[in-house]
């Protein structure tokens, strides 16, 4: 089975993110990571192929800085990578990343999508179904748990109540939560192969998309504000009675 | 301008977030309809209409999974220039993907707020909710919002019953393939989530997943719900039902109660907006006392047990 995994390169979460005074988009370094919860549909993909003797292709697009993020990505195990790394998709919205990511999807010929829910830094959460769109395929979405069944998926799906069990035939898309699977850590081989891997780098353009950046996505930032700020808190550090502190505010909440 | 509201059937009631989002609607004024997916009934059809919708399309998608058949029916029915909200919410978020790809036209995320004016904008949160950012559609429309739960109050009015179009299930062959073979709850123990005025949440501070039984002991002298932060159900301590935050839970309680969580911004913006907050955090620097009303500088496994002491001798 051949398996494309969408993943995406970011700012470290752990570093405070900041925005262009002008264009309002986030300033992403040279020096990106791959979304930690990516990681997730990197390991169900390389199961996945594991089992049925297929290979793993990463999707990317990714319009600024190095392939750091993609080469930890393919340290996991993953056979190539396919980034669009175009300076002119900058400020793109999610509509416009589908369609880049499914234009190189549709050159790869591949049985299954796989993608997170949604992205650590941008989180529009709808990247996967708008793929699925337009692949012509079914989304099977939000899964914690993946299996193959002999061409089609079966997958548990959350819900606000629990889960519901959804299958399809393949070719499908599939997102999968974070915790759905242990994934691997990369070996030290891995990691020296990874520098080996073909990582294929078309423009946008070339992949027959056009009308892509903030321009071509239909929508403008027409203000950045501070949001309304809570009012400073009371810090107590501990010194052994500090739970009454506690007591005495849910007394004043009415809560006891 | 015709804004309709997508609405998912939840145990036989209409989504709360749909009444939320009708409200919301209702205030724009206009023609307000609902795309309801779901076995449909009538105490449905009162709830929505008394929200304000004046019509309800409804779908029933038996047992396949509705995403793209919604999708592909929403956009019959749409007009150019419409406002379609949905919620954060799965199948919400299937269908306004798939409808944005259908018909090429953007999608708006996590808002927090609706701004119709000259042209329609959506707010929405970011960097763990300091910052606001409203995007305006530059397009003709439709114009597509998906709207984060708790951000208005759901409020009947003075609605009607309203007029129920029923809505065929297209045949999209294998797009819109994917059945459901079984539903499964995974009921709660206590007050839910999304309604208790009073939470107690765990995070990684607690250092393993025996631990939580101080939450759950806690909670249970509130007449509380327990919550949890993402780290700990993705490490498998608690069920997802339970995480609070960003791709969980939005929660508004009256208290929310903190227990050895740093303050991730995945967390955050589940959170806090809660009128009291209480955390306690062995790390003074932790992002959460930025929220807390209330900040305990010490460790869970001291201060949680004299809580829970002092609250039974009462």
């Amino acid at each position: 089975m051949k398996i494309a995994v969408c993943v995406k390169q970011i700012p470290d979460p752990a570093t405070p993110y900041r925005l262009d005074p002008e264009t309002h988009f986030v300033v992403r370094p040279d020096d990106q990571v791959l979304d930690d919860t990516d990681r997730y549909g990197i390991e169900v993909g390389l199961q996945l192929a594991e089992a049925t003797g297929g290979t793993v292709v990463l999707v990317s697009m990714s319009p600024a800085g190095n392939l750091q993020g993609i080469r930890q990505a393919l340290a996991m195990g993953a056979d190539k990578a396919v980034v669009i790394s175009d300076p002119t998709l900058r400020g793109s919205g999610a509509l416009v990343t589908a369609r880049v990511l499914a234009a190189a999807i549709k050159r790869e010929e591949v049985d299954l999508v796989v993608a997170g829910t949604e992205s650590t830094d941008g989180y529009a959460g709808v990247v996967p179904q708008q793929l699925a769109e337009l692949l012509g395929m079914p989304a099977l979405t939000f899964a914690r748990k993946v299996e193959h069944l002999d061409g089609r998926l079966r997958i548990e799906r959350q819900t606000a109540a629990g889960y519901d069990v959804v299958e399809a035939a393949l070719p499908a898309v599939v997102s999968v939560t974070a915790g759905a699977v242990e994934p691997r850590y990369p070996t030290f081989k891995g990691i020296m192969q990874a520098k080996q891997k073909t990582v294929d780098q078309p423009t946008a353009a070339e992949l027959g998309v056009d009308s892509v950046g903030a321009e071509g996505s239909g929508q403008k930032i027409n203000e950045v504000r501070p949001a309304p700020e809570r009012a400073a808190g009371r810090k107590v550090v501990d010194e052994g009675e500090a739970h009454l502190e506690i007591v005495k505010l849910l007394e004043q909440a009415k809560v006891v | 301008m015709k804004i309709w509201v997508f609405a998912e059937d939840a145990a036989g009631s209409p989504a709360s977030i749909a009444l939320e989002m009708l409200t919301k609607a209702r205030s724009l004024g206009g023609d307000v309809a609902a795309f309801f997916v779901g076995p449909g009934s009538d105490s449905i059809w009162s709830a929505l209409g008394s929200h304000g919708a004046t019509t309800v399309h409804h779908l029933d998608p038996g047992t396949a999974l509705p995403s793209a058949a919604a999708a592909a029916a929403l956009a019959d029915l749409i007009g150019a220039g419409d406002l379609v909200l949905f919620g954060l919410a799965p199948t919400d978020r299937d269908v306004a993907g798939r409808l944005s790809a259908r018909l090429g036209v953007p999608v708006l995320s996590n808002a927090v707020d609706i701004v119709v004016g000259d042209s329609v904008a959506a707010v929405n949160e970011i960097l763990g909710g300091t910052t606001l950012v409203e995007t305006a559609f530059t397009g003709s429309g439709p114009h597509l919002v998906v709207v984060r739960p708790k951000s208005f109050v759901a409020e009947s009015g003075e609605g009607g019953t309203p007029e129920v179009i029923p809505v065929p299930m297209p045949d999209l062959g294998h797009a819109g393939s994917a059945v459901i073979v079984e539903r499964h709850e995974e009921p709660a123990q206590g007050p839910k989530l999304s309604e208790a005025s009073v939470i107690v949440s765990g995070g990684r501070g607690l250092g393993s997943a025996e631990k939580f039984g101080m939450i759950e002991e806690l909670a249970g002298l509130l007449g509380a719900a327990t919550g949890a932060t993402r780290a700990i159900v993705d490490s498998g301590w608690v069920p997802y039902a339970m995480q609070v935050g960003q791709t969980g839970k939005i929660v508004k309680p009256n208290v929310y109660i903190a227990c050895g969580i740093s303050g991730a911004m995945q967390h955050l913006v589940g959170m806090k907006d809660s009128t009291t907050i209480i955390a306690i955090n062995k790390d003074e620097e932790a992002p959460i006392f930025g929220v807390a009303d209330l900040g305990i500088v010490g460790d869970v496994h001291k201060v949680l047990p004299k809580l829970i002491e002092a609250l039974k001798a009462k």
